[in-house]
């Protein structure tokens, strides 16, 4: 790791904003630079790529629904530390989710994006909850549902099919 | 022209009026004013340039933004407009406004004298001593599109092809794919070097018997590359094709003579040379614009109306169907005139001063890489920085009031010839100021901490 140099030193204000410590925290930071469950899922049943035009993120979210339940997640995609992180965090906490159950973390997880603060001790949502200081930067909300997009869709898809998979 | 002269002084004076009272940007931006006399004294040794004045001419320039004063780095997307430009639209509306080209009464007139008198402005600006050769539009999309739909389709079959280049703006790629849906067409693209140049060579190698239309822009959008316009033109003529040169990033930072370029369409916008927004211009040679059909048909085009068919207006009316953006047309004139006050040479001193204390500084900075070449270059930079995401660059930035364009640029194909999805873009402008370089440094210095350092 390297420190940009400043030039004229002296003059830099080093306070970090508390929105931005909030915004960037460490877990988000960690999932950006080491996501989980990156990667192209081979058994994949379900598989979606969707991106923002605006900005040129893409993440395709790949699931292996066995019973009418999320056995396996996994993601590709390219995009800045909200989105992967926020993708990253969804194939950890849908595993094992019905489908039902993880369009109903969805919703939640939009409300908590949307400035919903009930949701902080909302033990469902985990590391999720970390996301929520991207309520104050709102340009930023479509970063972190870009997977959740991804998800719904697949999720409207399998309802259509019956639920079944 | 005695109105030119009154709006001046009245900007002078405000500016003036801000600079005495400490009132203006000079006050909220502390070391603006010295710094500006510093860049104006290498700029222009001594000349009229003074930065302190010339920021004060727009008042946005002094607000604050997240409890910062404003770096406004982001004018390759729009420009500022300064109290002169703001005043003569305010004007022209309170004052002047009706209908153009239509009625007898005093306004009318009044109205199409300042709408025409634009004209002149935006054709001297464009170089051309022939006003009926700018065609009013929404901007350099319109433009392109005019050409596209109304010069393609009357002129361009199956098999013939059209020479663009990978670093072309979406504006000057999509309607030539939507031409070459319609007609059947083929499109070649002129590869981009690894320093961010026009490969020469290989355009020279997709110029053939079927070249009918070479369209490449003059600066590029995302590397600020200058391209050499009049030996692309040059070449392309001596392969029987015509030339439109996409001069959107161009128009606002040089003399835009399309004579020299030697070209057969210019395209422009007024919001990136100080304008409003929704309006531009397409200057083209009147032998073409006379030998083109309408683009769109309704009223003002048109010279006779049977229910059998019509016939057009003359060139340029026969291309502004309907009424136009009159105030922003007006708008748009006063911009080019206020560039020709501060003068083009002016503009580029300053901006070269701007461009080189830039490569400077981003060249201290471990982890950045810049995009685009070192020499015939604006002051545009599109960089990426270690690993954060350009979008979070933006982000850390703007929690420092500095103003940075982060994503694609309307430039996917380029960013695909790079292998990346994203730049953070600075893009400077004249009015800009070595505080606002500091600025930029500074909260790149900020992102590495808030990440941790550079990956």
């Amino acid at each position: 790791m390297i420190e940009p140099r400043p030039s004229t030193p002296g003059t830099i204000d080093r306070a970090i904003p508390s929105s931005l410590n909030q915004l960037y925290q460490e877990v988000i930071l960690d999932h950006y630079r080491r996501p989980r469950n990156r990667g192209h899922l081979e058994e994949a049943t379900h598989a979606i790529t969707m991106n923002n035009p605006l900005c040129g993120d893409v993440i395709e979210l790949m699931l292996r629904v066995e019973g009418g339940s999320i056995a396996e997640a996994r993601f590709l995609g390219r995009g800045c530390s909200i989105s992967l992180a926020s993708a990253s965090m969804l194939t950890g906490r849908v595993r094992g989710k019905s489908l039902e159950q993880a369009l109903e973390l969805s919703a939640k997880f939009t409300h908590l994006l949307h400035g919903d603060g009930t949701l902080l001790s909302d033990d469902d949502l985990g590391d999720l909850r970390t996301l929520a200081g991207v309520s104050k930067f709102p340009v930023r909300i479509k970063c972190a549902l870009l997977a959740w997009n991804c998800l719904e869709e697949l999720g409207g898809g399998m309802e259509a099919d019956g639920g079944s998979a | 022209m005695a109105k030119t002269t009154e709006m001046m002084d009245t900007a002078r004076a405000a500016g003036a009026t801000d600079a005495a009272g400490a009132t203006g940007a000079a006050a909220s931006d502390g070391s603006s004013a010295a710094a500006g006399r510093r860049a104006a004294g290498e700029a222009s040794e001594g000349g009229a340039w003074d930065l302190a004045e010339i920021r004060a001419q727009f008042p946005i320039l002094s607000r604050e933004v997240n409890g910062h004063p404003l770096a406004y780095l982001d004018n390759a997307a729009s420009s500022q407009q300064p109290l002169r430009v703001l005043n003569r639209v305010e004007r022209y509306l309170r004052r002047e406004h009706a209908n153009v080209h239509r009625g007898v009464h005093q306004l009318s007139a009044e109205a199409t004298e300042a709408y025409e008198g634009a004209r002149r402005s935006v054709a001297a600006h464009a170089g051309t001593t022939d006003p009926s050769e700018i065609v009013f539009t929404r901007g350099t999309t319109e433009a392109v599109n005019l050409v596209a739909s109304s010069w393609g389709d009357a002129f361009i079959g199956a098999g013939d092809e059209i020479v663009l280049t990978k670093m072309e703006h979406h504006s000057n790629l999509v309607p030539w794919q939507l031409l070459a849906g319609r007609t059947g067409c083929d499109l070649r693209f002129v590869d981009v070097t690894p320093g961010g140049t026009l490969d020469l060579d290989d355009f020279d190698r997709l110029l053939g018997k079927r070249t009918r239309l070479v369209a490449c822009t003059h600066v590029s959008n995302s590397l600020g590359t200058v391209n050499p316009v009049r030996e692309v033109v040059n070449r392309a003529h001596a392969a029987g094709a015509l030339t439109l040169i996409d001069g959107a990033q161009a128009a606002p930072h040089m003399l835009t003579d399309v004579a020299k370029t030697g070209c057969d369409f210019y395209a422009f916008s007024s919001h990136k040379m100080c304008g409003p927004t929704g309006v531009g211009a397409l200057w083209a040679r009147r032998e073409l614009l006379e030998e083109m059909p309408p683009y769109q048909g309704g009223g003002e085009m048109i010279s006779d109306v049977r229910l059998e068919g019509s016939s057009w207006a003359k060139v340029p009316h026969k291309f502004e169907a309907g009424t136009p953006n009159i105030s922003g047309v007006v708008g748009f004139g006063e911009a080019a005139r206020f560039l020709a006050d501060l003068g083009p040479e002016a503009i580029a001193a300053h901006e070269g001063v701007l461009k080189r204390a830039v490569l400077d500084r981003l060249d201290e900075i471990e982890g950045l890489h810049l995009y685009g070449p070192r020499e015939e270059r604006t002051a545009v930079f599109s960089f990426t920085y270690g690993d954060i995401h350009p979008h979070d660059l933006s982000t850390i930035l703007d929690q420092r009031g500095v103003a940075i364009r982060a994503g694609h640029h309307c430039n996917q194909p380029l960013m695909d010839h790079y292998g990346i999805s994203a730049t953070a873009r600075a893009s400077f402008f004249f009015y800009n100021s070595p505080r606002e370089v500091d600025a930029l440094c500074d909260g790149l210095a900020l992102a590495a901490e808030v990440f941790g350092g550079i990956a």
